[in-house]
């Protein structure tokens, strides 16, 4: 038995359930330290910040998921679903610390959004999320079909480069960080480009 | 010079001294026991001359204005200066003083600075991230160091250049920004009563993180304007380029004055957030040239704010 086969027998001893618990906690924590002045002078900025990068941190892992079962045969294909939907949790979050928190003022928020590029491009990347949220439970799966489901959440790819793009074009001067966050999705995303195949003619 | 400007921001307005002295105190005591020593000799006071002054605005506390920092040779984060910029050598420390001068030269910073009054200047501070402090800076007026090294009729502009030395700086190892940090103001706004080099605050000597041993403060612009750990002082005729409009001059103008009617292109600045308001924190209105308008308007008269920003 290989050493990934054994991983997976391993996990198929852990449920995913707990994932939906676990999850919680990373925000919980970066809410208390804000209020406990653990993020610095200005928590407001530091808590979108975190919850923003946590989110795509989380979104990179559901997008390994893939890549690591192809390359080395460990599955963690049944926590996807989870993290992926904690990943959606977590961007509302950090699009609720920037409405009610940060710009505060509705008739701002509206023009960020419409004005700045990067916010643009933030909010479609959460627009786009919406839809997989919505259909990640079995009965959507049965309903679209798996092909069609599938063909849907291939969103997944825009949303993370669009999510990645969102935290470059934030950033002042030249930052190596978010660069490097936007080579990782690109990565992940380009190994699901699949070289033209040969088909037979009809 | 010293006292040509009155501020409206006092004294007797902000966080008692025995306040923050307490908080000093209790922050030494922890620094002793987790670290074996350093926070002693920092609280050495300046005796600044303390200057009269009007209404005023609620100070940020010292803590504040040393934590949450903007200091790219030490790191991008706002934390990252107060962590990185403990091992700054400033002294000895020198400043290139050349261009259009009578007496040009490289000064040690001590004789550049002997016999100059030093006076507390509470100002507005206003980032150009749209967040905000109150400092009670202690400095001199840049005119006075200008008086001193002789500035000729020629002059137009002066340029101001940061320290490089990627050993102690560890943020100048990666190409954030075309090293070194580069400012400039025009002649006018050099010699203006409010522009001073501030060397202290708190009335203690400037800490790392703020830019020792002695930086640039221009309250009625954006706080990149006021450049720190100043080593060459360049008098110009030509307007000299600053670092951040080099890095992206869409963003970033060579006047950057704070101005709530033009935003940034990504982000607006009619608001600002104060430093220490905790996570509830209210946005409140900008004002124009950061409430020095009554001061520095004239500078700028006919001039289309919107272009040359």
């Amino acid at each position: 038995m290989t050493a990934a086969q054994r991983i997976n027998i391993g996990l198929s001893r852990v449920p995913a359930w707990p994932l939906y618990i676990l999850g919680v906690i990373p925000p919980a924590w970066f809410l208390y330290q804000g209020l406990t002045g653990g993020l610095g002078a200005e928590p407001i900025k530091a808590l979108e910040h975190k919850l923003g990068e946590f989110a795509l941190q989380v979104l990179i892992v559901v997008l390994a998921v893939t890549p690591l079962r192809t390359w080395t045969g460990i599955n963690l294909t049944k926590f996807r679903r989870a993290l992926g939907l904690l990943t959606f949790f977590y961007v509302f979050l950090h699009l609720l610390v920037w409405l009610v928190l940060d710009v505060q003022i509705l008739s701002q928020i509206w023009a960020d959004i419409i004005k700045r590029p990067y916010i643009t491009i933030g909010m479609v990347g959460f627009i786009l999320m919406i839809p997989l949220a919505m259909t990640s439970n079995n009965r959507s799966l049965r309903k679209l079909g798996p092909k069609t489901w599938k063909r849907l959440h291939q969103l997944t790819y825009v949303t993370a480069i669009l999510g990645a793009v969102h935290f470059v074009m934030l950033s002042k001067g030249f930052q190596i960080e978010p660069l490097v966050y936007l080579g990782i999705v690109i990565a992940l995303v380009a190994t699901r480009i699949k070289l033209p195949v040969r088909r037979a003619v009809a | 010079m010293a006292g040509r400007y009155k501020s409206d921001l006092k004294w007797s307005d902000v966080t008692p001294k025995g306040d923050y002295m307490n908080r000093r105190q209790l922050m030494a005591g922890a620094g002793a026991l987790a670290l074996g020593s350093i926070a002693g000799p920092a609280m050495a006071s300046l005796g600044a001359k303390k200057t009269s002054y009007g209404r005023g605005l609620e100070l940020n506390s010292f803590e504040d204005i040393t934590s949450y920092n903007n200091f790219y040779e030490f790191g991008t984060g706002k934390d990252d200066p107060a962590r990185n910029a403990r091992g700054l050598t400033t002294d000895p420390w020198s400043i290139q003083v050349d261009g259009l001068v009578d007496r040009p030269g490289n000064y040690d910073l001590g004789d550049l600075t002997k016999g100059i009054t030093l006076e507390e200047r509470i100002y507005r501070f206003r980032c150009v991230e749209a967040w905000s402090m109150v400092v009670p800076w202690v400095g001199f007026e840049l005119a006075d160091l200008l008086a001193r090294v002789g500035v000729q009729p020629s002059a137009k502009y002066v340029a101001f250049e940061t320290l490089v030395r990627p050993e102690e700086m560890v943020g100048q190892r990666r190409p954030t920004l075309d090293w070194p940090y580069r400012e400039g103001l025009t002649i006018s706004e050099a010699m203006h009563p409010l522009t001073i080099m501030a060397t202290g605050l708190y009335d203690e000597p400037m800490p790392n993180q703020n830019g020792a041993p002695i930086r640039l403060v221009v309250p009625w612009k954006y706080g990149f304007k006021s450049i720190k750990s100043i080593v060459r002082i360049t008098l110009a005729d030509k307007r000299p380029p600053i670092s951040w409009q080099m890095a992206n001059g869409r963003e970033y103008g060579f006047f950057s004055n704070v101005n709530p009617t033009v935003d940034h292109p990504r982000w607006s600045q009619a608001t600002e957030r104060r430093i220490g308001g905790g996570l509830f924190a209210k946005r409140v209105p900008t004002l124009m040239f950061n409430g020095y308008e009554k001061e520095v308007a004239g500078l700028y008269a006919g001039m289309d704010l919107t272009v040359n920003f």
